[in-house]
């Protein structure tokens, strides 16, 4: 379970969150949408531990553990994922044998024996399958040549094999096409289970068409200023932020 | 100390006087390289590598020879061992027929004080000549170095006659304080080409300058590759002549240099025919306070029209006091050539890191998964079952993270 409390963060001298209070149970899916600029990748950015970003209060638990003090890796053993909103490029480095890594680090964190190449192998070319991605993704090098929608697909694939407990979907929308949105969300969807929880950041509601949030937030100017059930999300699809951000 | 002055005395103890061959031509090369003496920065084809200073070190190394057991790539090739210089009958393969050069150089010492050192001091070397038509195959080529305070000079000399195909692989170790300045000629004449790999890891505390004097003839190929990960300081010096019409050169290299390493690759390619293409590719992965060099020079005769020359210099730097110098130049005298050089330098990518570590691979490895990228598109053009895998296991032994 994720709990952030107060949590408030400045860039430089900036302040993007200005307290921020939610809780995703285990087993739940949270919608986080909100206007450009509201702070939705600094949340996910934040959660994921990357640099340059500066916590200046509230607390971040994860299954009772304080998340601000452990590094990236310790919080992907922990069993955390951030699907990039903008996947990086890796040349020279195979698809295959980066995802296998990741896997096996994770494992190995977590006390699991390593997984043998066969066994991955297998695992990565069904999951590779059930994204409806080409042959070749597995052997390219990460992310390089990748179409915007490859890239996407390509983090799902790596949330599929790395099996984490909590998924933040960073835009995870963004650049797919209709047919592309709907395979990423049946991979959120194949997830889905009483161990798997997942923050879904997002402008627009259509994801939300295909994935069905349990809980909507949303942010403005740092701060969650309204939650909801499924249909906030219609709501705010018809009458858009400004009318929310007035009330 | 002058050059010269540490030269005497780090030479004191080779009788030239006393070597096979033709002194005259022994005690003319040691007066041209005592007209220098180790060179430093006021040569400026040295001005980035200061020899003199490294061998300041030598001078007073008492010689201490030592037994030492090499160990050679467990690989089914055909193999010839020269330790400390000279030819090791009982580590060599008795399969393989080649001549030997006994200290006798053919190339004349030119201007480079190491190349006539080496015409005054070489004992042996390796003569292989390969027959018109001939596809020679694959032949290891290893050099040991196991004395403190030795020079090691072997002169080998290798000619491809029209036609002929061969693969050389050089593994390059020792162990103890020695300088190793191997010289090696090449000739590949029409239609004839060599590859030729090089693997350097000598002792970390010798000195290694190295001298390759190639001339490429009409449709020949010479391709060569260097990967060197030890010495104190390494210099790899290539002079290569493209003389026939439609000749072909790549010299690529890749450098992993730590603590206080210096690794140097300087190429001088003369296109002196027309046609002709020129590739270099040279990475450089520095780390500590260690320094990389590259020198490329590029000569263009105003016969040689068609030319196609290309060089990049590219360098990870590892630590805020990595240094890498680079020094591009272009010499041309025709008007029909496409010539181009570039460089990039920089270091690891944070979001990279950041990347892989969001996915649970620590920092040390998300840093060795990176270099290792950076350095794998340095092997990629290696299709040789041999060689590549030489290189990747190098690559992969290397002191990763040594220093952060």
């Amino acid at each position: 379970m994720l709990e952030i409390k107060g949590l408030r963060a400045s860039v430089g001298a900036k302040e993007i969150l200005t307290g921020i209070d939610l809780t995703v149970p285990d087993g739940e899916i949270h919608a986080v949408m909100g206007p450009n600029g509201a702070g939705k990748s600094t949340l996910s950015y934040i959660l994921s531990g990357r640099d340059g970003y500066e916590v200046t209060g509230g607390a971040v638990s994860f299954d009772g553990a304080d998340l601000l003090v452990m590094a990236p890796e310790a919080r992907a053993a922990a069993g955390i994922f951030l699907a990039f909103q903008y996947p990086i490029e890796l040349p020279g480095v195979g698809n295959a044998n980066f995802i296998r890594t990741a896997v096996n680090a994770v494992r190995r964190a977590r006390g699991e024996t390593e997984m043998d190449t066969v066994t991955f192998l297998k695992e990565a070319r069904n999951a590779v399958k059930a994204l409806a991605m080409p042959d070749d993704m597995l052997k390219r090098n990460v992310n390089v040549g990748f179409s915007g929608g490859e890239k996407k697909r390509n983090e799902i694939l790596q949330m599929t094999l790395l099996k984490p407990k909590l998924a933040l979907l960073d835009e995870t929308d963004s650049g797919l096409d209709i047919d592309a949105l709907r395979i990423v969300a049946g991979g959120v969807n194949a997830a889905r289970g009483p161990k798997f929880s997942a923050l879904v950041i997002t402008h627009y509601q259509r994801l939300l068409d295909y994935i069905t949030p349990d809980r909507v937030h949303v942010l403005a100017a740092g701060r969650i200023v309204r939650s909801g059930g499924p249909e906030l999300a219609v709501e705010l699809e018809q009458h858009g932020y400004g009318g929310l951000e007035a009330a | 100390m002058s050059g010269t002055a540490h030269a005497t005395k780090f030479l004191d103890r080779v009788d030239v006087a006393s070597l096979p061959g033709d002194q005259e031509a022994r005690q003319s090369a040691l007066a041209t390289f005592f007209s220098t003496g180790w060179p430093d920065r006021k040569h400026e084809a040295w001005h980035y590598t200061d020899l003199n200073a490294r061998m300041r070190s030598f001078a007073d190394e008492a010689l201490v020879t030592r037994t030492l057991r090499p160990e050679f790539p467990s690989v089914d090739i055909p193999r010839l061992v020269f330790v400390d210089g000279v030819w090791d009958k009982n580590l060599s393969s008795d399969s393989l027929n080649f001549l030997r050069t006994r200290g006798i150089p053919e190339q004349k010492a030119g201007s480079s004080p190491i190349v006539a050192l080496n015409a005054a001091i070489t004992l042996d070397g390796a003569d292989l000549k390969i027959s018109a038509g001939q596809n020679a195959g694959t032949i290891l080529l290893v050099s040991v170095g196991s004395a403190d305070g030795l020079a090691i000079a072997p002169r080998h000399r290798i000619t491809l006659e029209k036609g002929s195909n061969l693969t050389v692989i050089e593994v390059i170790r020792g162990a103890g304080r020695y300088l190793h300045v191997p010289v090696t000629e090449i000739d590949v004449r029409d239609g004839g080409t060599l590859r030729h790999f090089r693997l350097q890891e000598e002792s970390q505390d010798s000195v290694h300058v190295a001298t390759i004097l190639a001339t490429i003839g009409e449709s020949a190929a010479y391709e060569t590759f260097t990967l060197g990960v030890g010495a104190s300081l390494a210099r790899s010096e290539f002079h290569v002549t493209l003389g026939g019409s439609g000749a072909d050169v790549q010299i690529n290299a890749a450098q992993l240099l730590t603590g206080t390493q210096h690794g140097d690759v300087t190429t001088i390619v003369a296109h002196d025919a027309p046609g002709c293409t020129s590739r270099q590719t040279v990475k450089s992965v520095i780390d500590g306070s260690a320094r990389g060099v590259f020198q490329g020079r590029i000569e263009v005769a105003r016969i040689a029209q068609k030319t196609d020359g290309y060089q990049m210099n590219q360098a990870l730097l590892l630590s805020d006091s990595a240094e890498i110098d680079s020094k591009p130049e272009l010499e041309i005298f025709a008007d029909d050539v496409k010539c181009s050089h570039g460089a990039a330098i920089g270091a690891l990518d944070p979001e990279q890191i950041f990347y892989l570590r969001s996915r649970g691979v620590s920092e040390q490895e998300a840093r060795a998964i990176l270099i290792r990228a950076f350095l794998h598109e340095a092997l990629e053009p290696i299709t040789d079952d041999v060689a590549r895998p030489l290189f990747e296991a190098a690559i992969q032994s290397w002191r990763w993270g040594a220093s952060g």
